[in-house]
């Protein structure tokens, strides 16, 4: 894909990002029509009066945006790590959720609030280790075995462990933050925590932007370390900080959000259809793709059984399952 | 230009024993030898991949596994077997890689590069399939678009580990003639593993031969290429004439049951 053309894609899928988010803005309980919600954004930005009731204000503004925000960054985050991890792993059903990567990132975030609450920086720091360290566990077994299929099978197994752990973690434990189990297992951005929202801002524009300065290694990754070595990547050098970034945006969003699946499989995969395998172009598209995923996800999971709310991973799951199932048994 | 002097190399057993060679400018040099010389290590040897436990590989008078590895790629390209790449990346952006050491690493392909890419594929007669998906090309297509890979790289030493494994008679042919143009027109030194005696005696200027990871013989073809060094090397009786064409020596195969 050409710059020129990579840019324009950018910029459409900007634009779509941007109408969906005031779209979900619109959609809800309260529901408010979407020209007024322009205007109401468009006051916000120029400092106007927004002309909504101020009941409608503190639920569009002060709810349900910081919840929208929170899936923005989750889903850009996860989606840029999946794109990663197949790339490193040369394993196009790579994604952070069915590695176990997710798994780690909750158990460290279980941890830190059972241990270390007090200290603010705790919760993403111990995602973040956890992570690392599922992710390590992963890339030895996916280094051994040369079979994508076996990978997954390896990161199903370390999933279901993990999962158990933090069952019996979840249990015993007294803080009332644990209690709800949903969330570590499948990702939940109703119950998940606003204090989060800095953290994976942060983290997902800081682990784009790493992740794009290996985007040239990468190719050359995904078609061999050796071929990559020979001709040129420092190999070793560009796995420890694709590691270490995709780790740090799994284990950011986990914190946040909690282990939301299949987003990092699917997002990746649709880019490429449409652009590409070229990492300058699938990394930060999945970024955008991932961010509108889980945007609508979550749209759906507070609103399709209004009153009640869906657990958001329990819909990107039902989505993502089927095609991952699909890309499982295309595969040659 | 690669110059390897008494290479040693162990996993559990020695691999290479000693092995002194040299690639000059301009010269294609073919190595021969049956499974398990240790050719294909000799080759990983002498471009970085692996550290010779005893002797050095120097390329340009420096040893390789000091350089960065931008620099190595820089002067020195490998075709080997490549895997199957489970990514949809078309021939051109596979042949593309080739370009990484020349190139910053941040930013998006320059024209000049894609003109170079092209080149190469032109030159292996890969181009008109540079827009379709590698994974999707057969065995011999896909080698093509390896070698334009590293001619891509624009290198001062080729090192090709069997090129010709999955190329019909034809390409067979006319990849061993682009080598050989090549080492003639860009000046690279040429290290050419293979298989295929005859197309190593009709191509090649020198020929080194390898047994359990000692050289048995090097030099020029005509003088190296012996029935009594061929039989040898690959411990079963070979027939060694003279090319009615070309005069360089022609290698046949002889059945034990009629010796």
């Amino acid at each position: 894909m050409s710059a020129r053309k990579a840019a324009f894609s950018f910029l459409v899928m900007g634009a779509v990002l941007f109408v969906a988010t005031a779209a979900a803005l619109s959609i809800g309980s309260e529901s408010v029509p979407l020209q007024e919600i322009a205007r109401a954004i468009a006051a916000k930005i120029t400092g106007g009066v927004t002309g909504l009731a101020r009941e409608q204000e503190v639920i569009i503004f002060g709810l349900r945006l910081p919840r929208i925000a929170l899936a923005v960054g989750v889903g850009a985050a996860l989606a840029a790590a999946g794109a990663a991890f197949q790339a490193l792993l040369r394993n196009p059903l790579a994604d952070p959720y069915i590695l176990g990567v997710s798994g780690g990132a909750a158990l460290g975030a279980i941890l830190s609030i059972m241990l270390a609450s007090q200290w603010l920086w705790a919760r993403p720091a111990m995602s973040f280790a956890g992570a690392a360290a599922a992710s390590l566990v992963v890339y030895r077994i996916g280094r051994r075995d040369d079979d994508p299929a076996h990978l997954v099978l390896a990161g199903v197994v370390i999933s279901t462990f993990l999962s158990s752990v933090i069952a019996v973690l979840t249990s015993i434990a007294e803080d009332v933050k644990l209690r709800n189990i949903t969330l570590w297992l499948l990702g939940d951005l109703s119950s998940g925590s606003s204090e989060g929202l800095g953290v994976i801002a942060v983290a997902a524009i800081c682990g784009v932007g790493a992740l794009l300065t290996q985007a040239r290694a990468l190719n050359l990754m995904m078609i061999g370390e050796r071929d990559a070595f020979a001709l040129g990547v420092e190999t070793a050098r560009v796995r420890w900080i694709v590691f270490a970034t995709a780790s740090m945006l799994t284990g950011s969003a986990v914190a946040a959000g909690g282990a939301i699946g299949y987003v990092g499989l699917v997002a990746p995969h649709l880019v490429r259809l449409a652009g590409g395998a070229d990492n300058r172009w699938v990394i930060p598209a999945s970024a955008i793709a991932g961010a509108l995923m889980v945007l609508a996800a979550d749209t759906a999971a507070r609103t399709a059984l209004a009153p009640r709310e869906l657990p958001t991973g329990a819909v990107t799951a039902i989505v993502g399952a089927p095609i991952f199932i699909y890309l499982l048994l295309r595969r040659r | 230009m690669l110059e390897l002097r008494d290479i040693h190399f162990r996993y559990a057993h020695p691999v290479l024993s000693g092995v002194t060679l040299e690639v000059r400018a301009g010269e294609v040099v073919a190595l021969l030898g049956a499974n398990g010389a240790g050719k294909s290590t000799l080759l990983a040897v002498a471009a970085g991949l692996l550290r010779p436990s005893l002797g050095e590989a120097l390329l340009d008078g420096r040893e390789i596994t000091s350089m960065s590895r931008r620099e190595a790629a820089r002067l020195l390209a490998l075709v080997a077997q490549s895997g199957e790449v489970r990514f949809p990346l078309t021939a051109l952006e596979y042949a593309l890689a080739g370009r990484f050491a020349h190139v910053a690493a941040i930013g998006f392909d320059r024209p000049e590069d894609i003109e170079i890419v092209r080149e190469a594929l032109a030159a292996t007669d890969a181009l008109q399939f540079a827009s379709r998906r590698f994974n999707e090309l057969s065995s011999g297509e896909r080698q093509r678009v390896v070698l334009s890979r590293a001619l891509a790289q624009q290198p001062r030493v080729l090192l090709l580990d069997e090129p010709t494994a999955n190329a019909d008679l034809a390409h067979q042919v006319s990849l061993l003639e682009l080598v050989r143009s090549l080492a003639r027109d860009r000046n690279p030194g040429v290290l050419i593993v293979t298989h295929e005696i005859n197309l190593a005696a009709e191509f090649a200027d020198r020929v080194a031969l390898l047994k359990g990871g000692r050289l048995i013989a090097c030099g020029p073809t005509r003088d190296v290429m012996t029935a009594e060094n061929l039989s040898e090397c690959f411990e079963t009786p070979l027939l060694v004439d003279l090319h009615p064409h070309s005069g360089n020596p022609r290698v046949s195969l002889i059945r034990r049951g009629i010796l």
